[in-house]
């Protein structure tokens, strides 16, 4: 299992072979706020990097969810349809969103967690 | 001036409060050359004179007594209780605002989770929103949720829907690369298929065979559906359809020239999240008190901004207020009796008209509710001679559908007392 | 006080009312239709005799606040005093009894009333027409959109994107989107006035329109107004004005002078229609010449002395609504035009100015003032000076709902944190916005003393904070099939 790496949009990824885990940072859920529901794709689906997969929704937003990653969605996280509220106690652990069978190499220029760190505060003001 | 309330000492003692001259240097910011002289509008009136002139203009319209229209398509004269206006006159909930702080508005949020539960029962399905604007712009909202739904981009509409809001729903669909396309074979490319119950000759169709053809062809069936037929005929939650709307000015609200009337939408639960416009749902406070709250905010466009379900902001609250004072004074019972007053009214007016030399049924094998079209002989003069005597007849519908020349559809409700429906059939048969 | 719903005092067997008999003799619907056709279920409506509605409403309407009794300083909302005399006027039967498809010889006072609205609306915001058919606000900016379309497809121009300021309010983007065109954002610089040298560097020919708001929704005069007009039709692009702050300057200047080409407007907030807990409203679009061919049918025209609706415009976009438009808040509108005439509005909006010039004065060292002044008819404070007492602007918000005021706009607009966008209008006096201010005064000084008190407030109405999160989980439960509880609706609970 690789370390994890984060995007500006404030997703991680961690790497296990082949296949990437997917969910998104403790300042996105925190921004956010209590979490409603999430709108997930279904396994199979093509995911390019970049691109928007899904819906992250609390009261106040609704975000969309950009896969740091190209592949096939191999796995969406099935408790946070009746417990989503696991994206804000424990976001990088039960909290995970989508697992993702990779279709090439895995990302070399994701931010670590002090580049992401501080990217965060920036973008905080 | 009316509704102002400073006094120029008022004035005075507020631009010295604030540290400035003169209003100039609070209008600083604007270009000397936008500045105007004045504006090239007539000065304010009294009360008296204002109320004197917007008189004059509504005595210069022609107004046909209730019992004496026979018109309908889309607008119907019906018995609106007393309590309806009592209730919208309150200025309580016509003066209310949104009601974005709940705690403030509990009167409004409780009346239109009334409305939402009302429409739902009354179509059979699932949950339905706290309105929209109108019947024509909820079949554009309905057909957009299938869309979006789908991911297709055709909109098939099956038979006689009102041609206002066929026009209505092209418009919303040319902005976004939808086609509207009229038949009855939905295809692979058909995200919805639309009819109207009873259709807008008054003609009920096959709701039940054009839904189920409608998922055959893995399509969404949108019921677009009168209000009052829903006491007496299956509604669209008995036969499968996934959205039901319409028009609910029958509910309570007069003519008015054509508004504001209010739309409804209900769907079954798995298209909830796509509903467009407000939805209001129950909540409880910290000491466990019930109350009532907007919900689902998140799909809404103060929130998504570009990638809403809808851009609909407003809803048309105090009309669906109207709406529920009405259904709620009514009751199934009263609903019923007035549908069957109405259905039995236009079937002993149809038949007699019938016997009128000239005259037919246009598609007498269909069946009706309360409005019919029939082949009448020379429809401008029939309708000219009717007029002459006070009676507001029938449409012409060819005016939108030129396979349907010389048929004029009549309605009849339950303010059409029996001396009107003779005097109609004297004066036609004159 | 609370109040049960209407399912829950349902009775079976209450007084059903009396309704005339059919008196003919003709076969009910249950012999001459199908049984397939029928409704197999009742549906479970309430049962309630009449004495008991009238109370069920009454206590419902005691539960709301409302401009009658309350002062709403909402920003962007224009929440002035709703004159009794326009509920008369559209009560009128003369209007209240038309039916849309009377022939136009019996509707001539209606026709003219729309005609001269129409007139004076042109007068007031500086175009040469005006359709009044959109219901809403929303639905004119849209509308005013798709005639910007129609206008660039008519000239073989493919124009794919809208630019919207960064601080415009949510109905922009969306309006965009739903007539199938990108959103590209303009930022605002630190003064939150739009940024010309971004906007410049946005513009090409793939831009339809930009859309903006004057003031902004800072309550700012875009002091560049004249050099973004230049700037945005020298790339073909059209200028949209978003009508929200109309109140700020009626009789002073005019969007139409600024460039504009399209001038939305709303008659619930500028025009004083009352806005019926959420609706039903009108926005009304005024065009430039060029847009006048795209105007939605049927338009009404005088024609030899007569009033006339006329279809026959080919290049028209359409219809957005059924029928003309909210003809019932249209009579209202003319009514207080016609009231106020150009004297009375050209006032109102300098009293409107005047009053939030004031009121942001007494403001001034209570709550966070991010913009310099002078501001139009509303300013936008902020509650981050509260912030190491840990109090948020929706805490004041609540603490001021205490206080007998409505709140005024939170949150609004995204680019000030802690927002709190205030409004007076002309209609309310000194001494209003005196005892406003002392309520502040107050509220600034609990989230001193007692913050605890301000975070769960309010305490004094019907309900506390209501449990928002709550319910949407709920409603996912019953979504997924895991609840039976709708929580969007009532529903029997069948044992």
């Amino acid at each position: 299992m690789t370390e994890r790496r984060y995007t500006k949009t404030h997703e991680w990824i961690t790497v296990d072979g082949k296949t990437a885990t997917v969910g998104i940072t403790d300042f996105a859920q925190a921004q956010l706020g209590d979490v409603v529901f999430l709108d997930l794709p279904k396994p199979g689906r093509k995911v390019n990097r970049g691109e928007a997969f899904g819906v992250i929704e609390s009261v106040k937003a609704a975000s969309d969810l950009y896969a740091p990653v190209t592949g096939a969605v191999a796995a969406v996280n099935d408790r946070l349809s009746s417990n989503p509220e696991l994206v804000n106690s424990d976001p990088y652990g039960e909290g995970w969103i989508m697992k993702v069978e990779l279709s090439g190499e895995a990302p070399s220029d994701l931010m670590d967690e002090a580049e992401y760190k501080k990217a965060a505060e920036a973008s905080s003001h | 001036m009316p509704y102002l309330v400073h006094s120029p000492q008022d004035r005075e003692e507020m631009l010295a409060a604030i540290g400035v001259e003169s209003m100039d240097e609070l209008l600083v910011d604007i270009p000397k050359s936008l500045r105007l002289d004045e504006l090239k509008l007539a000065n304010g009136l009294s009360e008296f004179d204002t109320m004197s002139q917007v008189q004059e203009l509504a005595a210069r319209n022609h107004v046909f007594a209730d019992r004496l229209t026979f018109r309908g398509g889309g607008v119907y004269r019906r018995f609106i209780p007393t309590a309806v206006a009592a209730v919208t006159g309150k200025p309580e909930f016509y003066t209310a605002y949104t009601p974005y702080q709940p705690e403030a508005s509990q009167g409004t949020l409780q009346a239109i989770f009334e409305f939402q539960t009302l429409i739902a029962e009354l179509t059979g399905l699932d949950v339905a929103n706290a309105s929209l604007y109108d019947g024509a712009t909820a079949v554009a909202e309905a057909s957009m949720m299938a869309r979006v739904q789908t991911g297709r981009d055709e909109i098939l509409v099956a038979g006689y829907l009102h041609p206002e809001h066929v026009e209505v729903l092209r418009t919303f669909s040319e902005g976004r690369g939808m086609k509207v396309r009229r038949g009855d074979e939905p295809s692979d490319k058909t995200a919805a298929v639309v009819f109207q119950q009873p259709d807008f000759l008054g003609l009920l169709v096959d709701a039940r065979g054009l839904t189920d053809k409608a998922h055959a062809a893995g399509a969404l069936a949108i019921a677009c559906v009168d209000p009052i037929s829903l006491a007496i005929l299956a509604p669209p939650g008995e036969y499968g359809a996934d959205i039901a709307v319409g028009e609910g000015q029958q509910l309570g609200l007069t003519p008015s020239f054509g508004g504001p009337h209010v739309g409804f939408i209900a769907c079954r639960k798995e298209l909830v999240r796509r509903l467009p416009g407000r939805l209001i749902g129950t909540s409880h406070d910290a000491q466990g008190r019930r109350g009532f709250v907007l919900t689902l905010t998140a799909r809404e466009q103060h929130i998504r901004r570009e990638k809403a379900t809808s851009n609909i902001c407003t809803n048309h609250s105090l009309c669906a207020l109207a709406a529920s004072v009405y259904l709620t004074y009514m009751g199934e019972t009263g609903l019923r009796q007035v549908a069957e007053t109405s259905f039995k009214r236009a079937h002993s007016l149809a038949e007699r008209l019938s016997k009128l030399p000239g005259w037919e049924m246009a598609f007498p094998e269909r069946q009706f509710l309360n409005e019919f079209p029939m082949i009448v002989p020379k429809p401008r003069p029939l309708l000219r001679k009717l007029a002459k005597k006070g009676i507001l007849g029938g449409i012409e519908v060819s005016r939108w559908f030129r396979e349907l020349r010389g048929v004029v559809t009549f309605t009849c409700t339950e303010v059409n007392d029996p001396a009107a429906l003779d005097l109609l059939v004297e004066v036609a048969a004159s | 006080m609370t109040e049960l719903l209407s399912f829950e005092l349902s009775r079976p067997g209450a007084q059903a009312p009396r309704l005339p008999e059919a008196g003919v003799s003709a076969p009910g619907s249950a012999e001459v239709l199908p049984k397939e056709a029928l409704r197999a279920q009742a549906p479970d409506l309430p049962r309630l005799s009449e004495p008991e509605i009238m109370r069920h409403y009454s206590r419902m309407a005691s539960l709301n606040y409302s401009i009658s009794e309350q002062f709403y300083p909402l920003g962007s909302c224009t929440m002035k005093y709703n004159p009794v005399a326009n509920e008369a006027a559209a009560a009128l039967p003369g209007f209240a009894g038309l039916h849309p498809y009377q022939d136009e010889q019996t509707v001539q006072g209606a026709l003219e009333l729309m005609w001269r609205l129409e007139r004076a609306l042109c007068a007031v915001v500086g175009v040469d027409r005006v359709t009044l058919q959109p219901a809403a606000g929303a639905h004119g900016e849209w509308t005013a959109l798709r005639m910007i379309q129609a206008y660039h497809r008519s000239r073989g121009d493919k124009r794919t994107d809208v630019l919207v300021p960064d601080s415009a309010h949510g109905t922009n983007p969306a309006s965009a989107a739903l007539s199938g065109f990108s959103v590209v954002e303009v930022k605002s610089g630190p003064d939150g006035r739009i940024s010309l040298a971004d906007l410049e560097s946005k513009l090409s020919p793939k831009v339809a329109a930009l859309m903006m708001t004057n003031p902004n929704t800072l309550g700012l005069f875009e002091r560049e107004i004249l050099d973004v007009a230049e700037m945005v039709h020298a790339t073909g692009a059209m200028l949209y004005y978003d009508g929200a702050n109309l109140n700020a300057f009626m009789g002073v200047c005019r969007p139409g002078d600024m460039g504009f080409d399209a001038v939305h407007m709303n008659l619930h907030k500028t025009f004083t229609t009352p806005h019926g807990g959420g609706g039903p409203g009108a926005g009304p679009v005024g065009v430039k010449a060029d847009l006048v061919p795209f105007l939605p049918h049927p338009t009404v025209e005088k024609v030899d002395g007569e009033f006339k609706l006329d279809h026959k415009r080919p290049q028209s976009i359409g219809r957005v609504r059924s029928f003309y438009g909210n003809f019932g808040m249209l009579v209202r509108a003319y009514t207080y035009v016609l009231a106020m005439g150009g004297d009375g509005l050209t006032q109102a909006s300098l009293d409107a100015v005047l009053s939030a010039n004031y009121l942001r004065k007494q403001v001034e060292g209570l709550l966070d003032l991010p913009h310099e002044g002078p501001c139009m008819h509303e300013f936008v404070a902020s509650a981050h000076n509260l912030a190491p007492q840990g109090v948020k602007a929706l805490d004041v918000a609540k603490g001021l709902l205490d206080r007998d005021y409505y709140a005024p706009t939170i949150y609004f607009p995204l680019v000030v944190p802690e927002a709190i966008m205030v409004e007076p209008t002309e209609t309310e006096s000194k001494a209003t916005l005196d005892a406003f201010a002392g309520a502040v005064r107050e509220i600034v000084e609990q989230a001193k003393t007692d913050p605890a008190s301000l975070h769960a407030a309010p305490h004094t109405l019907p309900v506390g904070r209501l449990d928002e999160v709550g319910t949407a989980r709920k409603i996912t439960s019953y979504l997924t099939g895991q609840s039976e509880d709708p929580v969007l609706r009532w529903k029997r609970v069948r044992k």
